[in-house]
């Protein structure tokens, strides 16, 4: 069923409270008819936003938090991931897709994001992205 | 057929050929790589200099940290004088590499048995 009103939460910095999380993220996003293929890439991306904002954002510290904020309608699913980080130029990062990066075995999350959100923002410090999908089928 | 560790893959050998099948639909996570990472370089290791054909039949969703993983299974692979091959890679992850061009790095092929006679032609 949609949230209509955005959620808000804190998590610990681990995969395992991330993936509860993602799970009912997609689960909410399913019920509210995003396709197979849709949640797929809600999945994928999330995915990509928790491991970037537990390794990298918030250096794998197990003190730190990581908050979400997100709001899952029949018409799309909006989801900001922010860590306690002191942030990053995301357009600072290599091609992966480059020959004389493709065998860089790091480096695909954001290109990722981008391939299949409809929308990847960052903020400015760069602790915080902001994903949307919309349902195109609604 | 042997199944190594909690990553549970498994693996058979086929007129020289190792045959690894994952068998974790979810392939996302840090820990769940590091230790199918831990296994698959385990038969490497076992198996040198392998000729391996990694099924993803059972796989669902991976990350980009999966892919960095296979990056570095490839490379350990050739530097020990083996040779790599994937296959039964459904065609949502198959974007994936795509859309990273690792379709241009990896030897994918569609089936198991097309991996395979690859390996003999």
């Amino acid at each position: 069923m949609p949230n209509e009103n955005p959620c808000e939460l804190e998590i610990p910095n681990d995969f395992l409270h991330a993936k509860e999380v993602e799970d009912r993220i997609v689960e909410q996003a399913a019920h509210c008819g995003f396709s197979e293929e849709q949640t797929f890439a809600i999945r994928l991306c999330l995915e990509e936003a928790l491991s970037n904002a537990i390794r990298h954002g918030n250096g794998g510290d197990p003190t730190k938090k990581i908050r979400i904020c997100y709001a899952v309608s029949n018409e799309k699913t909006e989801i900001t991931i922010a860590d306690q980080g002191t942030g990053f130029n995301p357009t600072a990062v290599p091609d992966p897709t480059v020959r004389e990066n493709l065998e860089t075995p790091s480096g695909r999350g954001i290109m990722l994001m981008k391939a299949y959100m409809n929308s990847v923002e960052y903020n400015k410090l760069g602790n915080q992205v902001r994903l949307v999908k919309l349902n195109k089928a609604g | 057929m042997k199944r190594y560790g909690a990553a549970k893959i498994q693996v058979r050998h086929h007129n020289g050929l190792t045959l690894v099948e994952l068998l974790d639909e979810e392939i996302l996570d840090e820990s769940t790589i590091a230790a199918i990472a831990e296994t698959l370089f385990a038969v490497v290791e076992d198996n040198a200099p392998v000729r391996m054909v990694l099924s993803f039949s059972r796989v669902k969703h991976l990350s980009s940290m999966a892919l960095g993983t296979l990056i570095r299974l490839c490379k350990r692979v050739e530097e020990s004088g083996g040779s790599l091959k994937l296959c039964n890679i459904r065609a949502a992850l198959l974007e994936i590499f795509v859309i990273t061009k690792l379709n241009k790095l990896f030897d994918i092929c569609d089936t198991e048995e097309m991996a395979i006679n690859s390996f003999i032609a």
